[in-house]
């Protein structure tokens, strides 16, 4: 068994997409049957993918050498490209990760959905995302990687604007397309210069040139390669200043936020980084920059998840801030804090986007946290695992969060990046803050008269408790104490660092305070006067937070003003200058040279006779004064 | 089928539909129809036996059929198809099935109608088959006159009426063909002069023509560059596109976006380039930096578009653009990515116009701003628009990505930064291409539009041939690609070597 | 000594001076009738050229005779429908005036 699915994970992007098929074409008339066969596609596929997990996470030599097969796609005389499947622990855990919580996640949506519409069609989306994510994992070729990452672009575009007669809900969906586009516009680029100066596109080969890429090209053509490949993942995975499609994304159904925007679309840019590690650890001015716009990235969404209002904004900008930390253990060399946070991010996350969903579904989609309180005593089950996912984010031991992010802190700390681990250590104490300041504001506090709470159904439930297991215990896996996760999934070769107690302890401590300066704000002061003297006293950096330092406003100008006002011009030149004057100019000199000519035609036969009579009489004078020989020539040689 | 003149069939299949057409009463609209369906779905059939039964490891020359004409001017009845035409021939039959369906709502004078449709389906076709430059030209020629009346008496009139747009696209065409007419007979004089004897074939050109000098090759390449460029819609010469095609009826703006613009294109592959190696070397930047213009260019004109055929015919000559550069970095990956785009321009073209058609036939308006929320009244008008718009955004999974890509792996080792410039287009695309689906299709629904139909029946054939293809051919490449590359490989290998010989008088 | 004999040259010089006439009515009359009449003038002159060749050059064949013949007949014929144009322009104009008729124009 184990052996068959190494040997055929391509089943497991495969699944997704008959299941898409299958409700396209077969099932949409029937909503059970569609979401049965949706949720039966990635059950299945999350059972080809443990196998091969298993299979891969108990032979060592997968950790050196990848167990790869593939077919060729197409090819011509210096262009082959191949797809395949490439199977390694990183690949191995990441196809069990989204398998699983995809899983967890359709079956929830089978409740979240009840009633709508569009279930079949929304359904098939969600396969249709599931087998393109899957494709990414699994990709061997960069190419291959980058239609998948385009394919879950377009899942994410539909998702996103799933209720497409909202205009809200349409221009977040083609804002997080163009943005994307924006940024897969550099990955593209990195990907041609891979293409023409290696010669191929395969992960396994171009790690080989590009470990002497002396052969190939410069150093600064290296760099340029690295940073342009870099581009997309800043687009992908929403870090700044691309990260202005993320929040908007919350247009979408809840379960595709969760699954999509914060468990694993969303992370792809981690993980095509973290699979082309090889080309950015050649190059250490790209390192730099992946760590720098990773700790940035996280401290600045920390920055302006503090204000929000809308619960699954304030989610969202969280999400931003994860992928910062991320970006950052990439940024550091450390695959394996980067992978580490990616594993426990996608259940706490995932778990908190569906609890949002399920207090959403009992608000009937009154978003505003302030709007809200004392939840948790109508719904136990999503306000307690959303304390649980609260715990893991804030990094309380010994919940899953605590362990990843102290890898990252003990990564960025260990290199010597001290800013970073500064900023990595303040952004941990704002996490604690404005999560709890969320749980506070939502679950505790005075019961609203006006809200009506409910428990959500089983279908719902039961992965909320799922999750929130994972999310508790999904940690245990890479302690320092036993460094299971540190032995598998490596660049380079493995770390075993000790346990450095300072910064664990240091870390708890800044999240008990982030936890209780949120309790002494939102909980423990029922009118709340604090917290708003606090926002009063600092009016400017909370507006400027509020507005999410007016980023969305600038672009938009910037789109309005020059790519609108180009498109204008352009169009303008095109109607009078190309059309106008070139080619409408030549038909007016046709026209006009006619209109001059036509004043000879004078409508009287007789003068045609005379300029008739006059021509052969010039034909006659012209014959009789010329050389008899040349007039044969011109009279066509007559002899 | 050994002995049988497959290709000749596939080419009269249309006609005889035509000359069946002119016995049936004018009244009997179903029936016309039918034969117009029949006599297209012939060509389709048989032009997808001939694709798939192709050797592609063989390559070259096959299915040819060799009848001499006019023996003064070495003028032979000779079709054959290689893996560059073959492409192409495909593709007018795709597109020409499905243009009879996306007319089959066409209720003022079906039969003059259909006749002129199976006629000008006809004469793309013989273009793509000929390996004559005289069957060529004719052909060339045959595709001008039903467009101009199609034009005039089923378009439409909006911006430019349609008298002015059948007008524009006509003269502008003969304007091209005039120089291209002018560059073809003195080739063929110089070439005659070369061979000893006057040939039309396109082999035996092809070897005369590299042996002309290098200033010879330069010229004639010019005088077909602006021929066949004005019919590819090369920036500037590109004018004629959006407007005729706002103009024309939904049929001719699929058959003409989609494969009679190729002519063009295919021409400058395998006509001028292949002839004249040297001369194409000559201007191959020029083209480069033409593709370039155009691509930026037209796609920033149709993001300022409000009406969606001028969007899509801004679109075309955008996507054109690209098969400029392809042909001008002068490589097999060039060659292969440019005969690739315009097949897959072609299909995502001709969806995209039969989509706009129903939706003009059923709103009464393409004007962006009175539409919206369509996609709740007309679903799989829905789909197809946006499977078109995806296309046309180069989405990865369907036919044009790949294509696309090989573009720019091409152009990007030869012109670096000017190409970059080029394939920025992909985000100006992406924008306005989900600009007209959001905008056409989403936001809240409409009250005017609630009593709508969605496509149906014979409606839905546009859709399922064209949608078919796209998505195989974006998930199976290497079914257009070994078609494409055994074609293109053999051509620029005659190229280089030529190129190498760099004109023999020189 | 003074023969008054006539040659080829007398003909053409008729013919010619004849032609000048014709070729003089047509380009001035106003009346069409008058027009067609020098139209005539003119023929007749050819005619008359034809003959003197035939006659002076090849008097064995009748070439020049056959020729005129065809263009009495020729010029019966267009005589005909010269004069049914005519006809029909003055029922529907009342005039027969060239200067007034300028309808090829444009």
């Amino acid at each position: 068994m184990v052996e068959f699915a190494m040997h055929n994970a391509w089943l497991v992007p495969l699944l997704p997409a008959l299941s898409f098929l299958i409700i396209i074409f077969l099932t949409k008339p029937w909503k059970k049957l569609s979401a049965l066969v949706c949720v039966a596609g990635m059950v299945l596929s999350c059972v080809i993918a443990t196998l091969a997990a298993y299979g891969v996470f108990t032979n060592h030599e997968f950790t050196e050498k990848p167990l790869v097969y593939s077919v060729r796609w197409f090819s011509m005389a210096g262009l082959n490209i191949d797809v395949g499947v490439q199977l390694d622990p990183t690949s191995a855990m990441m196809m069990f990760m989204v398998t699983l919580v995809a899983s967890l996640i359709f079956i929830y949506a089978t409740g979240y959905m009840e009633g709508d519409p569009g279930y079949s069609v929304f359904f098939s989306y969600l396969s249709l995302f599931g087998a393109s994510m899957l494709l990414l994992v699994v990709s061997s070729n960069l190419l291959q990687m980058f239609v998948a990452w385009e394919l879950v672009g377009l899942c994410s575009y539909l998702l996103i604007g799933f209720y497409s007669h909202k205009i809200s809900a349409r221009e977040a969906a083609k804002k997080a397309f163009i943005t994307c586009r924006v940024a897969d516009f550099g990955l593209l680029l990195g990907l041609l210069s891979l293409q023409i100066v290696f010669g191929t596109l395969n992960l396994t080969e171009l790690a080989e040139k590009i470990s002497h890429f002396e052969q190939y090209t410069t150093m600064g053509i290296l760099t340029l390669i690295a940073l342009l490949v870099f581009a997309g993942p800043i687009g992908k995975s929403g870090q700044f200043p691309l990260h202005v499609w993320l929040p908007d994304a919350m247009e979408g159904p809840t379960p595709v936020s969760a699954l999509i925007h914060a468990a694993t679309m969303v992370v792809a840019g981690v993980y095509l980084v973290g699979r082309t590690l090889f080309l950015f650890h050649e190059v250490p001015t790209a390192m730099e920059l992946v760590a720098v716009t990773g700790g940035f990235t996280a401290l600045f969404a920390a920055s302006i998840a503090i204000t929000q209002r809308e619960i699954k904004r304030i989610l969202a900008y969280s999400t931003v801030s994860q992928i910062g930390y991320m970006m950052l253990a990439l940024g550091l060399g450390s695959l394996t804090a980067s992978m580490f946070h990616l594993w426990t991010h996608a259940f706490f996350k995932a778990l908190m986007f569906l609890c949002a969903g399920s207090v959403l579904h009992a608000l009937h989609h009154k978003a505003d946290v302030w709007e809200m309180g004392g939840l948790i005593k109508k719904m136990p089950i999503t306000g307690w695992t959303f304390v649980v996912g609260g715990l893991a984010i804030a990094g309380v031991p010994p919940f899953a969060g605590f362990w990843s992010k102290d890898e990252i802190l003990l990564a960025a700390f260990d290199t010597g990046h001290y800013v970073l681990f500064g900023m990595a250590a303040l952004t941990a104490f704002m996490t604690a803050f404005y999560m709890w300041r969320l749980i506070f504001l939502a679950l505790f506090g005075d019961e609203k008269p006006e809200n009506h709470p409910h428990e959500s159904p089983l279908n719902m439930t039961l992965p909320l408790i799922a999750l929130a297991v994972l999310s508790a215990v999904g940690g245990l896996v890479g302690t320092p104490w036993a460094p299971f996760w540190q032995e598998w999934i490596f660049f380079g070769h493995p770390h075993h660092a000790d346990p450095n107690y300072l910064i664990m302890i240091g870390s708890v401590v800044l999240a008990l305070a982030g936890i209780y300066l949120a309790y002494n704000l939102y909980c423990a002061d029922k009118t709340r006067a604090k917290a708003h003297a606090l926002a009063e006293r600092y009016r400017f950096f909370w507006t400027v937070s509020y507005n999410k330092y007016y980023i969305d406003e600038i672009y938009l100008w910037f789109n309005h003003t020059f790519i609108d006002g180009a498109a204008r011009l352009f169009y303008l030149f095109d109607i009078y200058v190309v059309d106008g004057v070139f080619v409408n100019g030549i038909a007016a000199i046709t026209r006009l040279s006619g209109e001059g000519l036509r004043v000879t035609q004078t409508g009287r036969l007789q003068n045609y006779a005379l300029v008739f009579f006059l021509g052969v009489l010039a034909v006659a004078v012209v014959l009789a004064f010329t050389d008899p020989s040349t007039a044969a020539g011109l009279t066509g040689g007559v002899k | 089928m050994n002995g049988f003149p497959v290709l000749t069939t596939i080419l009269l299949a249309p006609v005889a539909a035509a000359l069946i057409m002119t016995f049936i009463p004018r009244n009997e609209s179903k029936l016309i129809k039918c034969i117009a369906a029949v006599g297209t779905f012939v060509s389709m059939a048989l032009s997808l036996y001939v694709y798939f039964s192709y050797d592609t490891a063989l390559g070259g020359l096959q299915f040819a059929e060799k009848i001499p004409w006019i023996r003064d001017l070495g003028v032979n009845w000779f079709l054959a198809v290689d893996g560059i035409s073959l492409p192409m021939l495909l593709l007018t039959n795709l597109i020409g099935f499905s243009a009879v369906f996306a007319s089959w709502n066409v209720d003022n004078r079906p039969r003059e109608f259909f006749i002129l449709l199976c006629l000008l389906i006809t004469g793309v076709m013989g273009t793509f088959v000929a390996h004559d430059l005289f069957i060529f030209l004719l052909f060339y020629e045959v595709v001008v006159i039903p467009i101009y009346i199609l034009v005039i008496i089923w378009g439409s009139s909006k911006r430019v009426t349609k008298e002015y747009a059948g007008m524009k696209l006509t003269i502008y065409l003969l304007i091209g063909s005039a120089f291209l007419l002018v560059g073809v007979i003195a080739f063929f004089v110089k070439a005659a002069g070369v061979l000893g004897q006057p040939n039309m074939s396109f082999t035996a050109l092809a070897e005369a023509g590299k042996q002309l000098s290098a200033f010879d090759q330069t010229w004639l390449f010019a005088l077909m560059l602006f021929g066949f460029g004005s019919l590819v819609s090369m920036w500037p010469f590109h004018s004629w596109s959006p407007d005729g095609y706002a103009g024309a009826p939904t049929a001719v703006s699929m058959i003409h976006a989609g494969v009679l613009k190729k002519i063009g294109g295919y021409g400058l592959v395998k006509i001028a380039l292949y002839m004249l190696p040297v001369g194409a070397k000559f201007w191959a930047p020029y083209m480069a930096v033409l593709g370039v213009a155009g691509v930026t260019y037209a796609a920033f004109a149709a993001l300022a578009q409000k009406d969606l055929k001028y969007i899509v015919g801004y679109s075309s000559v955008s996507h054109m653009g690209y098969v400029m550069l392809a042909i001008g970095s002068f490589s097999v990956i060039g060659i292969n990515g440019a005969v690739a785009n315009m097949f897959a321009h072609g299909v995502m073209a001709a969806l995209f116009f039969s989509t706009v058609g129903f939706i003009y036939e059923k709103t009464h308006t393409r004007w962006i701003p009175d539409l919206g929320g369509l996609a709740r009244q007309v679903p799989r008008l829905a789909v197809a628009f946006m499977l078109a718009a995806l296309a046309s955004l180069g989405l990865p999974g369907l036919i044009s990505f790949i294509p696309e890509f090989t573009i720019f792996v091409a152009s990007f080792k030869v012109y670096g930064g000017l190409a970059v410039i080029g394939i920025a287009g992909i985000i100006l695309t992406a924008l306005y291409a989900l600009r007209a689906g959001a905008n056409t299709l989403f936001g809240p629904p409409r009250e005017e539009y609630d009593h709508l139909e969605d496509i149906r029946g014979p409606e839905m054939v546009p859709l399922v041939v064209l949608g078919t293809v796209l998505v195989v051919g974006g998930i199976l490449p290497s079914l257009l690609f070994d078609m494409v590359n055994s074609g293109a490989a053999t051509l620029m290998t005659h190229v280089e070597s030529a190129v190498k010989l760099g004109g023999v008088f020189k | 000594m003074l023969t008054l004999s006539v040659s080829l040259h007398h003909y053409l010089i008729l013919a010619a001076v004849l032609f000048g006439i014709g070729l003089f009515g047509v380009l001035t009359k106003r009346n069409a009738v008058a027009v067609l009449i020098c139209i005539e003038l003119m023929l007749n002159a050819i005619n008359i050229n034809l003959l003197a060749f035939n006659k002076y050059i090849t008097p064995n064949d009748f070439i020049g005779q056959i020729f005129s013949i065809f263009v009495i007949t020729v010029a019966a014929a267009e005589v005909g429908v010269g004069l049914a144009i005519v006809i029909a322009i003055y029922r529907n104009k009342l005039s027969v005036n060239l200067d007034e008729f300028d309808w090829l124009k444009w």
